[in-house]
């Protein structure tokens, strides 16, 4: 660390969600629940105070029997880039300097104890992927033990969001600096919801190495923000020009249509992302 | 005559009268001359001990504050425990063969051990080696009853900061001794003070109050790591500040 770059190339880390294999089990959200010691409430019914990293969506294509389709779509923080690096919708608005982007990583982070609870930030993201603390956390009695070491608890009045288990990260990183690396390797760093998604429908790996499974599913151009180049691939509201880095692949055009928000003209001429709209 | 005397009484009269007026007048300004530097040297030194007064409290004032702030405060600020067994590092160093990482080691997964818990210690202490009563004590107390030993950690971060030893001993070549000092020279350990209002050790602050440190080992804060960090021309990659990227050290 004497020298600048000593920590090796940049990483770009993202995810691919494949749609047509989701299930809409839900382990993704259990499993980020509990390595992230994401805090509820003693009544969970109102989902509008639920505070939910990963989030599974269900999604019609609105027609009736036999025609109706359905499919989930899981939300984790999508960890934008923006139009120039770290241009993120969250990060450009906070005014504590709380949420960074890393260049390093591409890993929008979020510092629990530099946050005020302004909430600009939860404003700011149209993915709703971020969630604000109304309550102190309270566990069930011995549940204190079990909490994972390396994740701080959030504290009443601030916001959290997914980090793509950055923790996780630092951990890789520990093991490789034992083995004298600088890099990571791909198997080393997944994140919860990858390791615990039965259908394997989620994919984590490094956006700008062209061998790790992320590039090769999605391809995307990173000359043009990332945008992907596998017709079957999108990213939500791609037109907002987030550059999100979490990609969803499906077969079906109408589930690629709703990832952003058409006109019914638009719809009816059949624009959706998959086939070149957005920049 | 008598016009001439009357007017001469007269004229005295005037005279008088004028006299008297003018010795008035000049008695008041008499007494205006007179006086004046009289009740203005009053005055003065009504100002002289008033102001000494307010001088002096207010010194006293701050001499009192100073020594509150800087001496009793601190003092009240910090409540001291001792270790449970008082450990000798310099006779243990002298033991082992592999240096501070003998005890204090690496785990293959790149974790990093920390203070050793009794199955280490029990290596070497199933039995009493030597003649001294915090040996013996510990023996008798923890490694026969296996209880941990309860030791109170120095340089303990708060809960929101992520430190890797392996990125600085392992990845920077770093010493133990830039952070931790002379720790394994000591034969005895120093009492624990806890900071009553943040619960932190006073390590992590430092000795001295103001914040000046001469070596790099007398504090551990933020600024203490990011000085370092600059100094050694850590990659900056946050978008935020242009230096480390919080995610670094912050979970």
């Amino acid at each position: 660390m004497k020298e600048e770059g000593k920590h090796g190339k940049a990483n770009k880390f993202g995810m691919v969600i494949d749609l047509d294999k989701c299930t809409g089990c839900g382990s993704c959200m259990v499993a980020c629940m509990s390595e992230n010691n994401v805090s509820f409430k003693e009544d969970e019914s109102d989902k509008r105070l639920s505070i939910t990293w990963m989030k599974v969506y269900r999604i019609t294509n609105g027609k009736k029997f036999p025609d109706a389709e359905e499919c989930f779509l899981p939300r984790p923080c999508m960890h934008c880039e923006g139009e120039h690096s770290g241009h993120s919708p969250c990060v450009s608005v906070c005014p504590a300097t709380a949420t960074d982007y890393s260049t390093q990583t591409g890993i929008v982070s979020q510092i629990y104890t530099r946050c005020f609870g302004c909430r600009y930030c939860m404003a700011a993201c149209p993915y709703h992927a971020r969630h604000f603390n109304w309550w102190d956390p309270v566990w069930p009695e011995g549940m204190e033990k079990f909490l994972s070491p390396n994740v701080s608890p959030r504290m009443r009045g601030v916001v959290e969001k997914c980090s793509f288990c950055f923790h996780r990260y630092q951990l890789a990183k520990d093991k490789a600096y034992m083995d004298g690396r600088r890099e990571i390797r791909e198997e080393e760093y997944q994140t919860a919801c990858t390791q615990a998604c039965p259908a394997g429908a989620i994919t984590f790996g490094d956006l700008n190495n062209k061998n790790h499974k992320v590039y090769k599913l999605v391809k995307p151009d990173n000359k043009h923000h990332g945008k992907p180049r596998n017709p079957h691939a999108f990213r939500l509201l791609e037109r907002l020009k987030t550059n999100p880095k979490v990609y969803y692949l499906s077969s079906r055009d109408w589930v690629r249509a709703a990832g952003d928000n058409y006109t019914v003209e638009e719809k009816r001429k059949g624009i959706t992302s998959g086939s070149g709209s957005g920049h | 005559m008598t016009t001439s005397d009357d007017a001469t009484k007269n004229g005295s009269e005037e005279s008088a009268d004028q006299a008297e007026a003018i010795e008035a007048v000049e008695n008041v300004e008499g007494t205006a001359a007179e006086t004046t530097p009289e009740t203005e040297e009053k005055k003065e030194t009504a100002k002289c001990t008033g102001g000494g007064l307010i001088i002096f409290t207010f010194i006293a004032g701050l001499v009192i504050s100073l020594i509150v702030g800087w001496i009793i405060f601190p003092k009240l600020l910090y409540s001291k425990k001792d270790q449970p067994i008082n450990f000798n590092h310099k006779l243990h160093l002298e033991e082992v063969d592999n240096s501070c990482e003998s005890c204090h080691f690496f785990r293959e997964d790149g974790t990093y051990a920390g203070v050793p818990t009794l199955a280490q210690c029990i290596d070497c202490h199933e039995e009493v080696e030597g003649d001294s009563p915090d040996e013996e004590r510990f023996v008798n107390e923890y490694v026969a009853k296996n209880k941990e030993v309860p030791w109170l950690i120095y340089s303990r971060q708060p809960d929101c900061v992520f430190f890797s030893h392996a990125a600085h001993v392992k990845g920077a070549g770093m010493d133990c001794q830039t952070c931790h000092g002379e720790i394994g020279e000591s034969e005895s350990l120093k009492p624990y003070e806890e900071n009553r209002v943040t619960g932190y050790s006073r390590d992590i602050w430092g000795k001295n109050i103001s914040g000046i440190t001469t070596h790099t080992w007398e504090s551990m804060k933020m600024d203490d790591c990011a000085k370092c960090h600059a100094e050694a021309k850590v990659e900056a990659s946050s978008v935020q500040t242009k230096k480390d990227a919080c995610f670094v050290c912050h979970k």
